[in-house]
């Protein structure tokens, strides 16, 4: 009986841990009351800035200045903390000739020099914290194994063996097919895990909006495409340029087919960064415009509303995350079965005479 | 005098399009993602041996059409924001 007790105790103070951390999300909030329109704080959110910012709680901010890094063409590297543009009235002041302008760009006094602004931002620090995670977990998981490849996994391993699993007999071995599956298989994992843990990571209150960075994803959707050329056979190439079965008069005097199935080449990495990029800010905007419901209503009675429907929101957001780590990773496994697929033509050709016939 | 009223007006209109253009993504996703999870769950009742394919096929046309929807909304965002 009393076994029974302990675990609706332990599980209930997880699961009320769990919806404290998430109903955390609403203070960011705090920071409407300032300035600007009351769902400034959507876009600040979304968005990469210089400076790490957790909470606002009454008038202190709780940030993080982040390094930042210029390059100067000709003057070499200027190293600054973001801390230094601002006087302690938080008025911007200007360090150097460079100063931040009211889009919070950093730009020169001095029109004429040109820079390159390379500094760490927040999404930069984001995506080092989720590299860091990622290695400990695949390099403890990688040695484990290693060490005893028959010993039942526990820990952390048991958690990841069998995704690694779902990815090779799921995604990549049923699109790319047995015989090639293997060398894009390390390309899969890193992309599958990499959006997987950080829309997750995105998720928690205080965090950087990482993977909707078009930034981060149309890098991402630049490795499918450039996996893809790299690896397609003759016969993917003759399939866009000289697709066989179509009429001729498609491809010589203007050549349409050619031109169309080219186009398709750009448009699928295309999709594939902007699905990623607008599924996850768009999820962060919705829980955050839920949040900003109290702020438009003035009123505070919409609170239990606003985190009841925000909860439910994050959970989806929850599912989402992966959801989308899983159509990338699916999407890509399959441009790639399509670019190393070995064609029978002369089966076509047998087919259509016997059919013409 | 005029030209100020016409201006918001343009403003005001633009807005209005960026919603109106929203919600008709929103109905149009709504409509194919509820086509697809209806012809799901009518093949999953018809054969349940087949659930864990037909699930895994619904899930990646909802990402896909989804994809298409939030195309809509991005630029509906961009209209409203500037």
């Amino acid at each position: 009986m009393s076994r029974f007790f302990n675990q609706i105790i332990v599980r209930g103070l997880f699961f009320g841990v769990f919806i404290c951390i998430f109903s955390l999300a609403s203070l960011p909030a705090n920071a409407a009351e300032e300035g600007g329109s009351k769902t400034d704080f959507i876009m600040h959110h979304v968005q990469d800035s210089h400076e790490w910012h957790f909470a606002t709680i009454g008038h202190t901010h709780i940030s993080v200045p982040l390094p930042v890094i210029l390059f100067e063409p000709g003057e070499g590297l200027h190293f600054f903390m973001s801390s230094d543009f601002v006087d302690e009235d938080h008025n911007k002041i200007e360090v150097a000739g460079f100063y931040f302008d009211d889009h919070d760009h950093l730009a020169a006094k001095d029109e004429s020099r040109s820079f390159y602004d390379i500094s760490i931002t927040k999404n930069v620090a984001s995506l080092f914290v989720s590299v860091i995670l990622l290695f400990w977990v695949f390099l403890t998981t990688a040695k484990r194994y290693q060490q005893d490849p028959l010993k039942a996994p526990k820990g952390v391993q048991s958690v990841f063996e069998p995704i690694i699993i779902f990815i090779r007999d799921e995604i990549a071995r049923p699109n790319i097919g047995e015989k090639k599956y293997e060398r894009f298989m390390p390309y899969l994992l890193s992309v599958f895990f990499f959006i997987w843990f950080n829309n997750l990571l995105g998720l928690l209150p205080g965090a950087a909006n990482l993977t909707g960075n078009i930034a981060v994803t149309m890098t991402l959707a630049l490795f499918t495409f450039v996996i893809t050329t790299f690896s397609g056979t003759k016969d993917y190439w003759q399939h866009i340029f000289n697709t066989p079965g179509v009429p001729w008069w498609l491809k010589i005097p203007i050549p349409l087919m050619p031109l169309v199935e080219f186009i398709g080449i750009l448009t699928k990495p295309f999709s594939l960064m902007v699905r990623l990029f607008a599924n996850i800010t768009a999820g962060h905007i919705i829980i955050m415009s839920l949040i900003a419901l109290v702020f438009i209503f003035e009123s505070v009675y919409i609170g239990p509303i606003s985190v009841l429907f925000g909860l439910f929101m994050n959970m989806v957001e929850l599912l989402v995350a992966f959801i989308q780590a899983f159509v990338f990773t699916l999407l890509s496994a399959i441009y790639f079965g399509l670019a190393v697929e070995e064609h029978h033509h002369e089966e076509h050709k047998e087919k259509l005479e016997k059919a013409s016939v | 005098m005029l030209s100020s009223v016409l201006l918001l007006a343009v403003e005001g209109l633009a807005l209005l399009g960026a919603g109106i253009g929203a919600g008709i993504v929103a109905l149009g996703a709504g409509l194919g993602i509820g086509k697809i999870g209806g012809s799901a769950m009518e093949s999953i009742a018809r054969q349940p041996e087949a659930g864990g394919k037909v699930q895994t096929a619904m899930i990646i046309s909802a990402a896909l059409i989804e994809g298409v929807a939030l195309f809509g909304v991005i630029v509906c965002l961009i209209i409203a924001t500037s």
